[in-house]
């Protein structure tokens, strides 16, 4: 699939995330964000640069390895992405949903 | 003479050492096994223990009675792997020396790592169903109960057996009802997932069964605390759900050993070729059964599979070839709905759940993904085959180690 945020064509997966990073970029961050009605901060910025890293790294992604992350703690991760945090900011971020474990 | 040491005598271990007693013999080898207890237990059997289903007598028999005779068991508290010197100590100094280490000391739970979960209600209105011990306390509390609000709850992935919990929902349902109950109890069944199971299809065919059932779920509950005092979970986002009785399955980790022993991630899991099952640190260590961190289902059903690609693997690596058998991380698993019913799913690391026929394409007798009393005889008659079976190392005729892609409706 694909949508167009800010003039620019991008692929999207049926839950929208981004199926390819090198079209991310803050602009698509920005409108992602406000969709999901989170208004980004410093903080934020460096937790979407944090999972970015780790999924780089092929780092499986966790709630509980976020909490060790040093950049915020579990509560703080609520507070700035509501309700589901990983799965709301690894789609800011431009990354897949992480894959729970079976 | 050369050494094999296999670390846990529970299901990955035990079939370990009788896979490969039939090869690797004396004088040119010798197997150890290590585990302090006495005790074997058929864990799929905790899920009937609470509504006096199963006895404890149907699922404890001792471990020596399922040990091959020319295999060395050990019962003794491990101390640590010493990797570097290919050496295992116990606890009181002695030494083992292996050649070849099979690591199955499995996983277990961990209430303490969730703040209040292990407080003032534990055993008393917090039960865990993953222990003999929480599962004979929580069948105690049930005989009597009056009912109220029970919530059934996952704490974090990944666990042992994910489809246990919704099973245990199922059973309630069923148990209640049976004792004209049901219209008494509230059940709500509260997951860190944004659904019911972790695929797809298989993630449908449940909820509407849960909905069926009249089960409510919450999703997307990552729980930070239980409050003991007024009885309820919290999670991190604030979200509150009370309970009369919580059954929790609460956060599962590897051994203590791997992490004394510094070979584990951050829940003691030990990192691991999902395909070989070599240790990724350490070339002459093969890791199977919940022991790994391999994203595959936590299962006897997994071990099973594993089991058999490992004994070829292990042999490839004695005689200095390359390990060939990969696994797939094919799982096979009944799940029981209540009502004498039960459904089947069999998947594999790139197929998930769907409906079709098993084993045999297009014949059955058991059909996938659909609740069947025929599903619930199989899941009733595995208990004999794990026991008789799957712990001797015998081959479950027509059940490939690999999934089979056919009879399915992909």
């Amino acid at each position: 699939m694909e949508r167009i945020i800010e003039g620019k064509t991008i692929a999207v997966n049926e839950e929208g995330y981004l199926t390819d990073f090198n079209q991310w970029d803050q602009k698509i961050a920005e409108v992602l964000a406000a969709e999901a009605g989170v208004a980004l901060t410093p903080k934020h910025w460096e937790v979407l640069k944090y999972l970015q890293d780790e999924q780089k790294n092929q780092v499986a992604l966790s709630i509980r390895r976020i909490g060790k992350s040093g950049i915020v703690d579990i509560k703080e991760f609520y507070q700035l992405f509501p309700t589901a945090p990983l799965k709301t900011a690894t789609k800011i971020a431009g990354i897949p949903k992480p894959a729970s474990c079976i | 003479m050369k050494n094999l040491v296999i670390l846990g005598a529970g299901t990955a271990g035990t079939m370990m050492a009788n896979h490969l007693h039939h090869t690797l013999k004396s004088p040119e080898w010798q197997i150890h096994i290590i585990d302090e207890r006495e005790e074997h237990h058929y864990q799929p059997g905790y899920l009937f223990l609470p509504f006096d289903i199963y006895t404890p007598e149907d699922i404890i028999k001792r471990i020596e009675d399922f040990i091959p005779k020319e295999v060395q068991l050990t019962r003794h508290r491990i101390d640590r792997i010493i990797a570097d010197e290919n050496r295992i100590e116990l606890t009181g100094g002695t030494s083992i020396p292996y050649d070849v280490l099979i690591i199955a000391t499995g996983a277990k739970i961990a209430p303490e790592e969730t703040e209040g979960m292990k407080g003032s209600e534990w055993q008393q209105s917090v039960f865990d169903f993953y222990t003999f011990e929480g599962a004979l306390a929580l069948r105690n509390k049930l005989r009597d109960w009056p009912g109220g609000k029970l919530v059934v709850h996952i704490t974090e992935m990944p666990i042992k057996c994910p489809v246990a919990p919704l099973e245990f929902s199922f059973l309630a349902d069923s148990f209640f009802k049976h004792k004209h109950m049901r219209d008494k109890v509230d059940i709500t069944y509260v997951t860190p997932l944004s659904g019911a199971f972790t695929k797809p299809k298989a993630t449908e065919a449940l909820e509407h069964l849960l909905h069926e059932k009249q089960i409510n779920i919450e999703s997307d509950f990552a729980i930070e605390r239980v409050d003991n005092d007024k009885k309820e979970i919290v999670d991190y986002g604030g979200k509150k759900i009370s309970f009369d009785i919580l059954v929790t399955v609460p956060t599962n980790k590897g051994d203590e050993v791997i992490e004394r022993s510094g070979m584990g991630d951050d829940l003691n899991y030990v990192p691991t070729n999902k395909a070989t099952l070599q240790s990724l640190a350490h070339g002459n260590i093969f890791v199977l059964g919940d022991a790994s961190n391999i994203p595959a289902s936590k299962a006897g059903s997994v071990a099973h599979f594993e089991a058999e690609i490992l004994t070829e693997n292990i042999l490839h690596y004695i005689h200095g070839e390359p390990l060939k058998a990969e696994f797939d991380g094919h799982a096979n698993c009944f799940i029981e709905t209540g009502n004498g019913k039960a459904l089947l799913i069999d998947f594999n690391y790139t197929h998930e759940p769907v409906e079709g026929s098993f084993p045999f394409p297009g014949i059955g007798p058991l059909r996938l993904l659909k609740e069947s009393r025929m599903n619930h005889m199989g899941k009733l008659a595995f208990r004999w085959i794990y026991w008789n079976m799957l712990l001797k190392g015998t081959h479950i005729p027509f059940v490939s180690a690999t999934m089979s892609e056919k009879g399915k409706q992909f």
